[in-house]
């Protein structure tokens, strides 16, 4: 148990000790440690950008910049580093490359050498994205980069768009062959699709929407580069395109992107609830199901992004209803959260108190949501506060505060040590607190018209609500900022000084990455190959039998 | 045990009920076109059902808070040994458990689908007497030419009661056009014509801004709708179009 991630159970050496180790290793369990570095990287990246923005939209009139082209650049490395550089490598990089092996009962990923390739790739990216802000021509077309102002020198660099794009498309696509082969044929014996974690379902499905949609996104960014430095015109109407063309290929695959988030982060929900309340999850199977049922549905909704954008009516009306039909399945993932609780014997841990915040933040997000599937109510509030403030509460809030949720869950398995109990809480209290102070008023700005990506509103300056909302707002961010500054805090604390883990199993979970491995699992993460034994559920907390191992070659006696 | 599935597939087919009466309200409340619309104004009608989804979605908010919050502190841990004593569901119980919520989630997704779809026709069918406005939108100004020819910044006149259909293009890059007031966005992009329609109601100054990214100054792109009496209007034209050449109004008005 000596330093970070130092256990050697088996006593067989591996664990990195110097610099070129951590570089070239294939371990999954480091690379999930460097993608999470790279997460949370991003994550204070684009968290000052946020803030510089938030302060700028504190009062009516400059407060920090008046150059437009500068809030911008904020504007788009926010959007762009949060969910490029933060949520997507954390969840399906660190959440799927730490912890979904290790929960699948496997010894490493299903190709290590292609998951190291995955993570040096995103790291790429994003220091490719760090670039933006000093290169001359940083690009400003915002992460979703619409035509024609993406054709126009405006906009800035458009090639380094499309390449850190698809430089990242690459490490999405490499790493979701790897998770789903891993789930497929990693999985331990005894362990049949029925008795997987529900963080495990959801990450696959996850890397399987990826599998489908993430080639749509890379061609359509490859065609706007095309456009801009070779004049094909793909979206050009001069020559016979359609603007309209990009918004289609775009949403067709970030509409499923945010289920991509959306999955994995309700799966640290799950375990985290089934765990801290000992109890099975609520109709295990039909909640296994709801989460397949997404890759269909996720298909057919992205319209909506456009239902302002020109297309015809009879479309608009025809994803308005398939829009719609995403609340079945999500609406079963919901109960069956707050079905996991009933009859429960919650035990309120720090790990709990961010997933539990993360819940109620969902709840507002999602049913904010539903005014927006409706392409006439639509009408009135596209682009405005309504829109940012809902897919804050959904993606942003309630999306981080579960990456939150599930760094401090599984981090006594990550450094051996325990976080500070008393500072997990006050964070988890601070960020819910203020992130509400952020987000609340501007949905009430952004009704009486607010439109987003606006550096100024001195066209409402008359308007009392929409100032004060704003004024609010700002206040909520320095709680905020505070309280994301102490979960940083905490983790470092936690990994240097933090009281030493006693347990493996600190949270009493049945998962085999607490029940199957030592404090800190070393390489191979099990002893010996692990075996489920018959009846073996990870959401029996009553009389589940204990996970059994094959017996050391060494000892077995014949061979 | 034949008799048994068979039940099964009768009390199955039982939750399927709800949907009944939302589908025959959504053929009711929906038909291609009303003529009247209760008399509201379009943006009267999208405040209408703005408050129906806000409601709906409220109450449906608090009745899962309340069960949640009830869960959270009547099943805390009481003692150190103790397990969460989920109960067994029988196969009829997980499959209802499926069919009944999906049915009521279906139930409210029609019931709103109706409401909007009823909007819709409302907000997309343009009244035969409607005065056309062309809108040109560049990078970064909303340029205004009536019927009458008058071209105008940043500021559109017009007469109350009247109502007035857009027709919208770029001249550059995307904008989007969106009417504080009348509770109206929609895009204007190059090689496409978009369009708009709303009913100028009460006197007064409204704010019309822009909403889809479009550089620089997309914060500074906003203007005016100045709802004026029709003598005022008459007045108004007249002044403005005496200072035009004839010719020219006539041209530019013909250009849609």
């Amino acid at each position: 148990m000596s330093g970070f991630m130092g256990h050697e159970p088996d006593g067989r050496p591996g664990q990195p000790k110097t610099v070129k180790e951590w570089v070239f290793t294939l371990d999954h369990k480091v690379i999930g440690v460097w993608y999470l570095i790279g997460a949370i990287a991003s994550f204070v990246v684009a968290g000052l950008a946020a803030s510089a923005m938030r302060i700028e939209l504190g009062s009516v009139g400059p407060d920090i910049t008046d150059n437009g082209d500068i809030y911008n650049l904020w504007l788009t490395m926010h959007g762009a580093v949060m969910v490029l550089g933060f949520q997507i490598p954390a969840l399906l990089g660190f959440v799927a490359n730490w912890a979904v092996p290790i929960m699948v009962g496997g010894k490493d990923m299903a190709f290590p050498r292609v998951n190291a390739m995955s993570v040096w790739l995103l790291w790429s990216g994003i220091l490719l994205a760090l670039a933006n802000l000093v290169i001359p021509d940083s690009w400003n077309g915002m992460w979703t980069g619409y035509p024609p102002y993406s054709l126009t020198d405006g906009a800035g660099n458009t090639a380094l768009y499309s390449f850190i794009v698809v430089v990242l498309g690459m490490s999405s696509v490499f790493g979701a062959v790897n998770l789903a082969c891993t789930v497929a044929f990693m999985r331990c014996k005894g362990m049949g699709w029925f008795q997987m974690p529900l963080t495990v379902w959801c990450v696959f499905t996850a890397n399987v929407i990826q599998l489908i949609f993430v080639p749509v996104l890379a061609a359509s960014v490859i065609l706007l580069s095309l456009d801009k430095y070779l004049g094909f015109g793909f979206y050009n109407p001069e020559v016979g395109g359609d603007v309209l063309l990009y918004q289609n290929l775009f949403w067709f695959y970030s509409h499923p992107a945010v289920y991509v988030i959306l999955l994995p982060f309700m799966g640290i929900m799950f375990e985290i609830f089934a765990v801290s309340a000992r109890n099975d999850v609520f109709n295990y199977k039909a909640t296994v199901w709801s989460v397949i049922a997404f890759i269909p549905v996720s298909s057919d909704v992205w319209v909506h992004h456009a239902y302002v954008a020109g297309l015809p009516d009879w479309l608009r009306l025809l994803q308005t209803f398939t829009t719609l039909l995403i609340s079945l399945p999500f609406g079963l993932l919901m109960l069956s959260l707050t079905g996991t609780l009933f009859r429960g014997s919650i035990r309120y841990t720090g790990p709990m108190w961010w997933a539990m915040a993360a819940f109620m933040m969902l709840i507002i997000g999602a049913l904010t949501g539903i005014p927006n599937a409706l392409s006439a109510v639509d009408y009135g509030i596209s682009d405005s506060y309504v829109i940012m403030s809902h897919f804050h509460y959904v993606m942003a809030v309630s999306g981080s505060m579960s990456i939150f949720a599930g760094v401090f869950f599984w981090f006594p398995k990550l450094s051996g040590r325990m976080c500070n109990e008393f500072l997990t809480k006050a964070t988890a209290a601070g960020f819910f607190v203020g992130m509400n102070i952020v987000m609340g008023p501007l949905y009430l700005a952004g009704i009486e018209g607010m439109p987003r990506r606006y550096m100024d509103y001195q066209m409402f300056a008359d308007n009392a609500t929409i100032v004060d909302a704003q004024h609010w707002s700002t206040i909520g961010l320095y709680i905020t900022f505070v309280s994301a500054l102490l979960t940083i805090v905490t983790w470092l604390h936690g990994a240097i000084a933090g009281e030493k883990a006693t347990s493996a199993n600190p949270w009493g979970s049945e998962s085999l990455e607490f029940t199957a491995t030592a404090i800190i699992p070393g390489q191979g993460n099990f002893p010996t190959p692990v075996i489920c034994p018959e009846g073996w559920h990870p959401y029996n907390f009553i009389d589940n039998p204990k996970p059994q191992f094959e017996p050391h070659p060494g000892t077995s006696g014949h061979h | 045990m034949k008799f048994k599935s068979l039940m099964h597939k009768v009390i199955g087919s039982l939750a399927l009920l709800p949907l009944i009466p939302s589908l025959a309200h959504a053929f009711q409340a929906a038909p291609a076109a009303r003529a009247d619309y209760n008399g509201w104004t379009p943006h009267q009608h999208w405040d209408e059902v703005w408050h129906e989804t806000m409601l709906d979605i409220t109450i449906l908010g608090v009745v899962f808070a309340i069960v949640t919050f009830a869960f959270m502190i009547m099943y805390r841990r009481k003692g150190h040994g103790e397990r969460g004593k989920m109960p067994k569901l029988s196969a009829q119980a997980k499959v209802g458990w499926v069919v009944i919520p999906c049915m009521l989630f279906l139930g409210d997704d029609l019931f709103l689908y109706v409401k909007g779809f009823d909007l819709h026709n409302h907000l997309r069918n343009v009244p035969a007497d409607a005065a056309e406005v062309k809108l040109t939108g560049t990078m970064w100004n909303w340029n205004y030419v009536d019927a009458n020819g008058i071209d105008t910044d940043n500021e559109l006149v017009v007469p109350v009661g009247k109502p007035v259909v857009l027709r919208m293009q770029s001249e550059d890059v995307l904008h989007s056009h969106y009417m504080n007031r009348y509770r109206l966005t929609e895009d204007l992009m190059p090689g496409r014509v978009t369009w708009e329609w709303f009913m100028p109601d009460q006197l007064g100054e409204s704010v019309v801004t822009c909403r889809e990214y479009c550089g620089t100054m997309h914060s500074g792109m906003y203007g005016k709708i100045k709802v004026v009496t029709q003598d005022e209007y008459d007045a108004y034209v007249a002044e403005q179009t005496a200072s035009v050449p004839a010719g020219t109004a006539v041209a530019s008005a013909d250009k849609f």
